[in-house]
């Protein structure tokens, strides 16, 4: 199908999902933290945007509740919860910068191109208008997982695997008209549940090794080097 | 007939220049609580220039004399590329916007070598900048172009400006990429805020500024236009292309009249962005200017890849 013979709402569903992938690429290169929480928080607003559209082109309203718990949990609650945490950590002036930034997003780039060759026979196999950004979600958790491989604050990882959640909460929407209310609540809850749970890990990790910085976790071993 | 037009389109686009840079001045003033100078400044300073002797110095070979009128002259030739007012002209027709991007080439390649021929060290050192800059600002220009040529199916100006209107309104994700990404090449290519200052006086930071460092009186006036004709270029291109309503398809009085205006219009808001860009954001550091370029590159990078992934038939 090709964009012009789409609906304005639909060209906006690909328009926005296409901003989601930026979004993702700006997480990558941002070595201040609450900028990346920031752009975390913006992700989700994108992505409520985005679910809310497909509500209404898709014709299914029980999209408009997930929209609603998107918006509230990944737009508005966990980002504010994760700054709160980043400023009374002290980490709010720390910089962490890339070794390589140009490599990052050129393999970044390199994951983008990759899930949409996996994803080419997925596309092919169904008439749903929204399918082929179905690789630009998958795109999403693939670009989630470079940024807690490059990344080495536990606060960084953290917001990777939220929007390693993100992507795949974008593919079930975008693909199946969205999960059964039963399995988005319970998805919805358990985020939450993890994002309180990464709060008080925080506090654990900072105690035990003094800092967030994961590298330091190699240095525990049980025989004395 | 279309032939006049198109070269009454060149003389209007090189001589409405300057007062694009004496609005955008005026703009930034405003928005900077000063007393702006009049809209027609740059005119006045362009004849005071023109008016002064050049100074020479003694070890200038003819390159350095010949810059200036290469410059501008290629400069004038892009120019006449860009469809201003009307498309279907046929300047716009014989050369597509590669040629655009290598007539842009030529000028910044005899300006880097007047910067070193009279072998100041200022000099050399903002021809070394300008052609780090513009390294990496190709690229993601091309990158853009390619993004743009992929959906118009066509390189040519023209023809890519009567696609999109053709087309009417369509939500392209690779379009809003490659119009940031074009934004921000063009900033770096006209030599604005954040990558470089155009109103600088410190040798240290300039880029652009120092390789002309040397050139007084004529030269330097031809210079400058040139570069004002050149912004106005990249501000064309950017609403033109994107935004492409209201320019004038046939060749009658009243349709080139609203073609005029929707320009006006269109420039006017492009200019008041470029203006608050300029006052919100403090100059970058030399060094950052590559992480800035390759985020240019990527979006436009992003650009290609979404017409790729989202918008075509599988």
């Amino acid at each position: 199908m090709e964009i012009t013979q789409l609906s304005h709402y639909q060209q906006a569903i690909l328009l926005l999902a296409a901003l989601i992938v930026l979004t993702s690429f700006l997480m990558l290169g941002q070595s201040r933290l609450l900028r990346l929480v920031f752009i975390f928080a913006v992700q989700g607003i994108l992505l409520a945007v985005t679910t809310a559209l497909a509500a209404d082109v898709l014709d299914s309203p029980h999209l408009y509740i997930s929209a609603l718990l998107t918006l509230s949990l990944k737009g508005i609650f966990i980002p504010i919860m994760l700054q709160r945490l980043v400023i009374s950590m002290g980490l709010h002036r720390d910089m962490e910068t890339l070794k390589n930034p140009a490599r990052v997003m050129m393999g970044g780039t390199g994951l983008v191109v990759f899930s949409y060759y996996v994803c080419l026979p997925i596309v092919k196999l169904s008439p749903l208008i929204t399918l082929n950004t179905i690789a630009i979600s998958m795109a999403v958790v693939l670009l989630g997982m470079l940024l807690m491989i490059t990344r080495r604050q536990a606060v960084a990882h953290v917001v990777g695997f939220m929007s390693i959640e993100n992507g795949l909460f974008f593919a079930a929407v975008v693909s199946t008209y969205g999960m059964p209310m039963v399995v988005e609540l319970g998805i919805a809850f358990d985020v939450l549940v993890a994002a309180v749970l990464f709060g008080v890990f925080f506090f654990h990790i900072r105690s035990s090794i003094d800092s967030l910085d994961v590298d330091q976790l190699n240095r525990l071993n049980e025989v004395e080097k | 007939m279309a032939w006049l037009l198109a070269l009454l389109q060149t003389l209007l686009f090189i001589a409405s220049a300057p007062l694009l840079a004496g609005w955008l001045k005026k703009v930034k003033c405003r928005l900077q609580n000063r007393r702006s100078p009049s809209i027609i400044q740059p005119y006045r300073d362009l004849r005071k220039l023109w008016r002064k002797e050049p100074i020479v110095a003694h070890s200038a070979s003819w390159i350095f004399k010949a810059t200036p009128y290469i410059v501008l002259s290629t400069t004038v030739l892009t120019a006449s590329i860009v469809p201003l007012i009307a498309v279907n002209l046929p300047t716009a027709k014989i050369a597509d916007v590669v040629v655009l991007i290598g007539f842009f080439a030529l000028g910044r390649f005899f300006l880097a070598l007047a910067g070193m021929d009279i072998g100041t060290a200022f000099g050399g050192m903002g021809s070394s900048r300008e052609m780090t800059v513009s390294s990496l600002a190709e690229p993601a220009m091309l990158m853009a172009v390619f993004t743009l040529a992929m959906s118009a199916s066509t390189t040519n100006l023209s023809e890519a400006m009567k696609y999109v209107l053709n087309t009417g309104l369509v939500l392209r994700p690779s379009f809003v990429f490659a119009m940031l990404g074009l934004m921000l090449v063009a900033v770096a290519e006209t030599g604005r805020i954040p990558v470089d200052n155009p109103t600088t006086h410190l040798e240290l930071t300039m880029i652009h500024e120092a390789m002309i460092l040397e050139y007084s009186g004529r030269h330097l006036g031809l210079i400058e236009w040139a570069s004002q004709i050149k912004l106005m270029i990249y501000g064309v291109l950017i609403v033109n292309i994107f935004f492409p309503w209201g320019i004038a398809q046939s060749f009658s009085l009243e349709s080139l009249g609203i073609g005029a205006m929707s320009l006006l219009l269109k420039l006017i808001g492009l200019t008041v962005l470029l203006g608050l860009s300029e006052v919100v954001l403090a100059k970058m550091r030399v060094f950052r200017v590559q992480e800035y370029l390759s985020f240019a590159y990527l979006l436009t990078l992003l650009g290609m890849l979404s017409h790729i992934i989202l918008e075509v038939q599988h």
